[in-house]
């Protein structure tokens, strides 16, 4: 099975190489756009911020050949809000693949931190990419923007208020949380996504 | 419901770990590696490293380190010690840490924590203040290790760290560390409410009571130990299964 981690300036792509390797898998990083057309499973990574991330993207084209893609694709963290149709991060529009919305998190209460740091709880999961993950299970979270709720839900976390931790459509999954730094549920995960 | 966090804290040097960890299950408590995955295991919620080596030739010892770390553990760890410039930062990442940590060299140079922030995002800088309550009532910031003490209010470093950009602040109160006698809760409380980012309280924690009030009237998001993880007088799952009983949100 040939994997490729799309390769942008976004950080925590070792991260993921790594996990992939503790499950006993190879995985080739790169920007290549014919070695990212011909693999079986796409990781499509992600820390930073959203307009920088998707002008890098569109630069290199690498937005048009994410959103024509047919083979499972899993964007992770700033990943899966890239793949959602607009960011109020800098006013930002993504690829359009999720229709849901991803705004920042706002709250009046000064002991509630922004961004969100930590473990925290997917619930009601949906899909294969879940297969054999309890309800309740932790995954670790960094994130200060958050896709609403909507058709593509397939996990739902609460931190201020409900929001999708994890998106479906076709043969495009996106999980907000870090799977490569989620202990044995988030191996599960990448396990699943490799199955699909 | 976001959890707390618990983080045991790993003193390096010369890629070993230092203060005589004691612990069976393991064939060399001093291979910082195997260290972290045991308390990855144990359930600990993130790790720290912290380099007291961190002269320069000793900094390539340390990114080996970071990378066999990397590969072996699944949950997200710190990295501090001597980080000074991008390029510390950028080899410590690329070789896998999610966090670095900064202390003296961002107080002496703040700019570097905008630099830093912006090539590599908050979320992976940590800033860490050691401070120290004195006689007139006002918590210090010290440097070097403690060694060096400054006249600048922790309060009012914080605060202007968190405007530059630092993500997380790790704050260790020097009248506590080491006593086991309890967290330093007023000045944790008092940065956890006035800041927008998470406070990692360290220094002090002796046993599973002092984590709830430092989670409880400290207002801490999470909180670093060291001696009393190494030398087993609170073990993680323990310390967990009691801060649920009470109420408090942890990973189990």
């Amino acid at each position: 099975m040939k994997i490729v981690i799309i390769k942008y300036n976004a950080g925590n792509i070792q991260s993921v190489l790594y996990a992939l390797e503790r499950i006993g898998v190879s995985a080739m990083v790169t920007d290549a756009i014919e070695e990212i057309q011909t693999a079986d499973k796409v990781i499509f990574p992600g820390v930073g911020e959203a307009s920088t991330a998707m002008q890098y993207l569109r630069e290199r084209k690498l937005d048009e050949l994410i959103i024509n893609l047919k083979q499972p694709v899993l964007g992770i963290c700033l990943g899966m809000q890239l793949m959602c149709t607009h960011s109020t991060e800098n006013d930002t529009a993504c690829l359009g693949i999720f229709e849901e919305q991803v705004k920042q998190f706002e709250t009046e209460d000064p002991t509630i931190k922004v961004p969100q740091i930590g473990w925290n709880t997917i619930t009601a999961l949906e899909t294969p990419l879940f297969k054999g993950i309890a309800e309740n299970s932790f995954a670790y979270f960094v994130h200060g923007y958050f896709a609403a709720l909507g058709k593509h839900t397939i996990a739902t976390t609460n931190y201020i208020q409900d929001y999708s931790s994890a998106l479906h459509k076709d043969n495009f999954y996106g999980v907000q949380f870090h799977p490569e730094k989620s202990a044995l549920a988030g191996k599960q995960i990448i396990q699943n996504f490799l199955a699909l | 419901m976001l959890t707390k966090r618990i983080i045991p804290c790993l003193d390096i040097k010369d890629g070993r770990t230092v203060k005589g960890v004691n612990f069976e299950q393991l064939r060399d408590a001093g291979d910082p590696v195997e260290l972290a995955a045991f308390y990855a295991k144990e359930g600990a919620d993130e790790l720290v490293f912290l380099d007291i080596t961190a002269t320069v030739e000793k900094r390539k010892t340390l990114s080996e380190l970071v990378n066999k770390i990397a590969h072996k553990i699944n949950i997200p760890f710190t990295v501090g010690g001597g980080i000074q410039t991008e390029e510390d930062v950028r080899i410590l990442l690329q070789n896998g840490a999610d966090k670095i940590s900064i202390n003296t060299a961002a107080f002496q140079n703040p700019t570097i924590i905008n630099r830093f922030a912006k090539n590599f995002g908050s979320q992976c800088v940590v800033l860490a203040i050691d401070t120290k309550l004195e006689a007139d009532g006002n918590w210090y910031v010290y440097l070097k290790g403690g060694r060096e003490k400054t006249n600048t209010l922790t309060t009012d470093w914080a605060k202007q760290a968190v405007d530059l950009g630092v993500g997380e602040i790790l704050l260790t109160s020097m009248n506590h560390d080491g006593t086991k006698l309890g967290f330093a809760l007023d000045i944790t409380a008092a940065l956890s409410s006035a800041l927008p980012v998470p406070i990692i309280a360290s220094g002090g924690g002796g046993n599973e009571a002092h984590f709830y009030d430092v989670f409880t009237m400290g207002k801490a998001d999470a909180a670093l130990a060291a001696s009393i993880f190494h030398y087993k007088e609170v073990a993680i799952p323990h310390l967990k299964k009691y801060l649920n009983e009470k109420g408090i949100a942890v990973r189990i």
